[in-house]
């Protein structure tokens, strides 16, 4: 009877065991690595909106604070996108015009709000609120980036819950003074008062930031 | 030991190695596939397609279909959990732990004692992922790294239960694969068709049956085997720990694991004596797996019932001597409430019929122990039923009370699991040797005493 296996038939065998232990770990590894990658946590991610806002320009040019148009930070849950009275409010004066400016002109026209596309977007199952974060010490660009160095605007944190505990677990190297809350290109852990000094200030309970009810109700 | 052995032989006086060899490899290479195998796997086969579409619709639907709710949150598929995984032991205690102790009737029943555990394991595995409401979130339960920082809750006995769970089905499915090797590399050698000689070749994995090979075999043998020792006791102790953790009256007592573990062990043997009885008249092996066989299977069934038996006393007693009101009424309910019929039943399965067992007439009746076993098995889920569902009907507070009934899908998904398990098992033995040629060979030259022990 002729052998059915060939010589190497042996080291294949080995081959497919050690391959498969192996693949399985590389498997993993690809399978964290992508879970993890811009790719899936829509970092840099850059939607496309109406009106080709530039943050930078509003910010940095002219030196608007962010309060000037997300009105609702402090006091509501939800930061708030400006009406179209607000953008009218320089306007209605200058670049009356200009082409890139036109879905303004038609929102006031017309009386509907511009559809801007949501940068920020976290999943419905959480509770996030504004209000909490920025009068605790937590400043717009620890979530938003330098968003005075975006002539557009993208999202520059991964926005997981593993993004989020990391500060929910130890938050002191990330709260400032609440006049430097929009404060851009200010380091919480360098520039100023001391993250524990801060967290005493404020009143910060440690403990009951990891609750899952303190995200998810 | 030995004297009775020649009375009652364990092995019919003609058989050698080349006549075993070939009388089992025939089973699976060459003879006709019975009648009965044909009639049983169709049986088991639409069961198992009502399994699968009872499961289907509850993907579709939800988990509403079931009899769960609050306050019985847990009802059948935790019921089916426990019941399967107390099977499943049984296979483990006869390949591991009486390989350990040297016991010679375990030869020829530890191939499909085995397969029996293998298959079982997976079943128990199917329900808790089942009854998780949302299963594609079964992974949650994994240590693995992931984007939210979760972990899971060590503290949690759901968590031990995964891990128990899944060591088990790890340990069966090597402890079986390696003692299939030298079988796969007989039937690679008798097999006649080129497909049978790769099938078997490949699983065989170049087992060539030489010293070295052996020397090695028998080492990782007896180190598994000592492993599984634990194994044994561990896994139902540990799914017994979901219910003895909690404060539930019915729940709540610390004779738990081993109460489980016997119990697991008499549904296991209960289950063993039944597919040795079907099997060997299936394939016609009488002479292999003996009425000897049988009586060994009944004294195990007799010796964990009893154990069994005394812990519903323990129990009992220990919620009286607690002197507390709802332990104390969990009993009242279990006899009177609206589970009754299912403790009595089980009394009556447990308690009163496996005395019968005492009778050596009884234990060597194949018809006598096929009837016991399925008692057995009725009893012991019984057992899990009334366990799971009286305990937590009515616990503490009257207004939270409540009862709960199985629906039709919940007997679908119980009854067609027995299905899946019949299918899974009937295919085994149709391409594998049921009956373990390597240690029945060990067998046979033990007892030609000195001769060639290939």
């Amino acid at each position: 009877m002729p052998q059915i296996f060939p010589r190497r038939a042996n080291s294949l065998v080995s081959m497919a065991l050690w391959g498969g232990a192996f693949g399985v770990v590389i498997l993993i590894l690809v399978a964290i690595t992508i879970g993890s990658s811009a790719h899936d946590t829509g970092v840099f991610t850059t939607p496309e909106q109406p009106v080709p806002f530039s943050h930078e320009h509003h910010v940095s040019g002219l030196g608007l604070d962010c309060q000037y148009c997300h009105t609702g930070v402090e006091k509501s849950d939800f930061a708030g996108l400006p009406p179209t009275y607000t953008c009218m409010t320089c306007h209605s004066q200058l670049w009356t015009n200009a082409e890139m400016l036109e879905p303004v002109r038609q929102s006031l026209k017309r009386d509907e709000p511009i559809e801007w596309v949501r940068v920020h977007d976290l999943p419905d199952f959480t509770y996030f609120s504004h209000r909490a974060h920025v009068n605790n010490g937590v400043g717009c660009e620890s979530c938003h980036g330098r968003v005075d160095e975006m002539p557009i605007t993208s999202q520059r944190k991964p926005l997981t819950m593993q993004w989020c505990l990391s500060c929910h677990r130890n938050p002191e190297p990330n709260l400032r003074p609440s006049d430097k809350i929009t404060t851009m290109g200010y380091d919480p852990a360098k520039d100023g008062i001391p993250g524990h000094e801060l967290l005493e200030r404020y009143a910060i309970r440690k403990d009951n930031l990891t609750e899952c009810v303190t995200c998810h109700r | 030991m030995k004297r009775h052995d020649k009375h009652r032989p364990l092995l019919p006086p003609d058989l050698t190695h080349a006549r075993l060899t070939e009388r089992i490899s025939n089973l699976v290479l060459r003879d006709p596939t019975p009648r009965s195998w044909f009639i049983a796997l169709l049986v088991c086969g639409l069961l198992a397609l009502m399994f699968f579409g009872a499961l289907g619709y509850m993907f579709e639907v939800g988990i509403g279909l079931f009899g769960v709710n609050i306050p019985v949150a847990w009802g059948f598929p935790i019921t089916n959990t426990i019941w399967w995984i107390g099977i499943a032991h049984a296979g483990t205690l006869i390949s591991a732990v009486l390989l350990i102790t040297r016991q010679p009737w375990r030869a020829s029943i530890n191939r499909f004692a085995e397969a029996m555990a293998m298959f079982a394991v997976v079943l128990a595995g199917a329900y808790p992922i089942i009854h998780l409401g949302r299963p594609w979130f079964f992974y949650y339960l994994l240590p693995y790294p992931n984007a939210m920082e979760l972990w899971p809750q060590w503290r949690s006995p759901l968590v031990w239960d995964f891990f128990a769970i899944f060591t088990y089905l790890t340990f069966t499915a090597t402890f079986m694969y390696m003692s299939l090797l030298p079988d796969l590399a007989t039937l690679r050698d008798r097999a006649s068709s080129w497909f049978g000689r790769v099938f078997y070749g490949t699983l065989a994995i170049g087992w060539r049956g030489s010293a070295t090979h052996w020397a090695r075999y028998e080492k990782a043998n007896m180190i598994l085997s000592s492993v599984a020792a634990p194994i044994v006791v561990a896994v139902t102790g540990i799914i017994s720990l979901d219910l003895a953790v909690s404060i539930v009256p019915g729940y709540h007592f610390t004779i738990f694991p081993p109460y489980f573990v016997a119990g697991a062990l008499f549904s296991g043997f209960s289950t063993v004596a039944l597919l040795a009885v079907v099997l060997r008249s299936m394939f016609g092996l009488q002479d292999l797996v003996t009425r000897t066989h049988l009586d060994y299977l009944g004294r195990m069934m007799l010796v964990f019932a009893l154990v069994v038996d005394y812990a519903y006393t323990q129990e009992m007693f220990f919620a009286w001597y607690s002197g507390e009101d709802y332990y104390r009424y969990v009993y009242i309910d279990r006899w009177t409430g609206p589970y009754a019929p299912a403790w009595w039943s089980m009394i009556v399965c447990n308690v009163v019929l496996v005395q019968l067992l005492w009778f050596r007439r009884v234990r060597r009746s194949p018809i006598a122990m096929l009837c016991l076993a399925i008692t057995s098995d009725i009893g012991m889920w019984l057992e899990r039923f009334q366990i799971v569902f009286t305990s937590t009907h009515a616990d503490y507070m009257p207004s939270a009370w409540g009862e709960a009934w199985p629906t039709a899908w919940d007997w679908a998904v119980y009854i067609g699991s027995l299905g899946v398990f019949g299918v899974l098992l009937l295919v085994f033995v149709r391409i594998m040797p049921l009956i373990s040629l390597h240690d029945m060979r060990g067998l046979i030259a033990k007892r030609n005493k000195g001769g060639n022990d290939g």
